[in-house]
């Protein structure tokens, strides 16, 4: 059947003008065109975007879970990244 | 009373706020510190830290494979049904009273189709495919909700869905919004804030008819004598009876047992049907004071059997209508499929 391969689509939603894009979900879809007019249907259907991005699930490289631990070891032992490290003397102010 | 969190506490405007409160619960528990075991340590055991401390497994973590399977079954299931429950109310549209009641008739028969794809692409995550899924529910070999294998004799049952099917289904759904599984829970949410609608729609069909004319009148009452014990047979089995039961309490993919969900229902609905006016047909309702609920008469599980085993009213029709509806859209997926070769072709030389 021809519908055994129709590509994945993940879709990406800006709720409001000023916010990002958020991840809402996926669908599928054979091509671009109609994998937005799909997420239309189904993710905005009680008007919670104005504008969508669709991307094909195969294109999204991702991180992985396995290799967790040392893939963000290094932002784990740089406390002094944080503002909250610094201690502030007694009276200063607009720091 | 509602979730672990907040024992014998009403968070505030009922399922709605119960659905806002998991949500900000699943945001609190991935803030809050959890164990210190790693996953490169001990998959099981960081597993278990993680459901234990209500945070949620996300797809590409470690899981037992008995949890990959019981989510998958009960998620596939649970898209089957929203697929297969557009049937019942769909034999009304085209009979509607009003334009207004068709347009919104229409609204919610496409959100069951939307609810069926959320929770088509949550089973994904799991490592299956749609088209698989689709196929176990084309031959059988996949269920659905047996409510859906009953009739929609009149336009009442309509509003009898709304109210009690509709009802009976956020109270069966509004914990899941709690599951550990994250894809499951977020699907949930999404589709509980919009079942909310069609409760109290159905509702409003109801009230309507209630305090119509006498005949309308009897014609709500009549849907409700036949919804009801079917509704009350959505929670399954009773405790002693149901077989996955407790392995998924202890996986937090099921937070409240099959009865206690029953009694919950059962509790909502009185109050609910004084206002509209309508009779339970149940003589064995009344309120027990020392258990601080609702006695009632038991759905005849018997009955429910044989619905499930494939012997309800409807099953056949439902089956053979969405095989046809199926085989029927074939060529409209293959013309999509041709045309988006089609197109990628012509880039390609054009590149």
């Amino acid at each position: 059947m021809s519908q055994q391969h129709t590509p994945l689509w993940e879709v990406f939603v800006r709720a409001r003008r000023g916010l990002a894009h958020t991840h809402v979900g996926s669908l599928h879809a054979p091509d671009a065109e109609l994998a937005l007019r799909n997420a239309r249907d189904l993710y905005t259907r009680r008007q919670e975007g104005v504008s969508i991005w669709v991307v094909p699930a195969s294109a999204i490289t991702a991180s992985s879970p396995d290799e967790k631990d040392s893939f963000f070891d290094p932002a784990a032992d740089k406390v002094y990244r944080h503002p909250t490290f610094y201690e502030v003397p007694e009276g200063v102010a607009h720091l | 009373m509602y979730g672990n969190d907040f024992p014998g506490e009403d968070p505030p405007g009922g399922l709605l706020g119960e659905v806002e409160a998991a949500e900000a619960a699943l945001r609190a528990a991935a803030e809050r510190g959890r164990g210190a075991i790693e996953p490169s340590e001990d998959l099981a055991a960081y597993f278990a830290e993680v459901v234990a401390a209500d945070q949620k497994i996300e797809p590409r973590d470690w899981m037992p494979e008995a949890y990959r399977r019981t989510l998958i079954r009960q998620i596939a299931q649970h898209a089957h049904s929203e697929i297969i429950g557009m049937q019942p109310e769909g034999n009304w549209i085209s009979r509607a009273p009003s334009l207004k009641r068709k347009a919104i008739l229409l609204a919610k028969v496409q959100d069951e189709a939307g609810h069926g794809l959320y929770l088509y692409a949550a089973a994904e995550t799991l490592g299956v495919s749609r088209d698989e899924l689709v196929d176990l529910l084309l031959n059988g070999r996949q269920k659905y909700s047996s409510i859906f294998n009953y009739p929609t004799l009149s336009w009442a049952d309509v509003g009898a869905i709304g109210w009690l099917v509709d009802g009976a289904a956020i109270v069966n759904q509004v914990p899941l919004c709690r599951c550990s599984y994250g894809p499951y829970a977020r699907a949930m949410i999404r589709v509980c804030k919009e079942e909310s609608f069609h409760q109290r729609q159905g509702y409003e069909i109801l009230h309507t008819l209630a305090h119509g004319t006498p005949a309308q009148k009897a014609m709500a009452q009549e849907s409700v004598d036949r919804w009801w014990y079917p509704s009350l047979a959505m929670f399954g089995p009773p405790d002693g009876d149901s077989t996955h039961s407790a392995q998924s309490m202890a996986w937090k993919i099921k937070r409240f047992s099959n009865d206690e969900l029953r009694q919950r229902f059962v509790d909502m609905c009185v109050g609910q049907a004084e206002v509209l006016g309508l009779h339970i047909p149940d003589p064995e309702l009344r309120w027990n004071e020392e258990r601080q609920a609702y006695d009632f008469t038991q759905p005849d599980y018997d009955e429910l059997m044989r619905v499930i085993k494939g012997n309800g009213p409807c099953n056949r029709q439902r089956m053979e209508h969405r095989r046809r509806a199926h085989s029927e859209g074939a060529w409209v997926r293959e013309a999509a499929a041709a045309y988006a070769a089609k197109r990628a072709e012509k880039e390609k030389v054009a590149a």
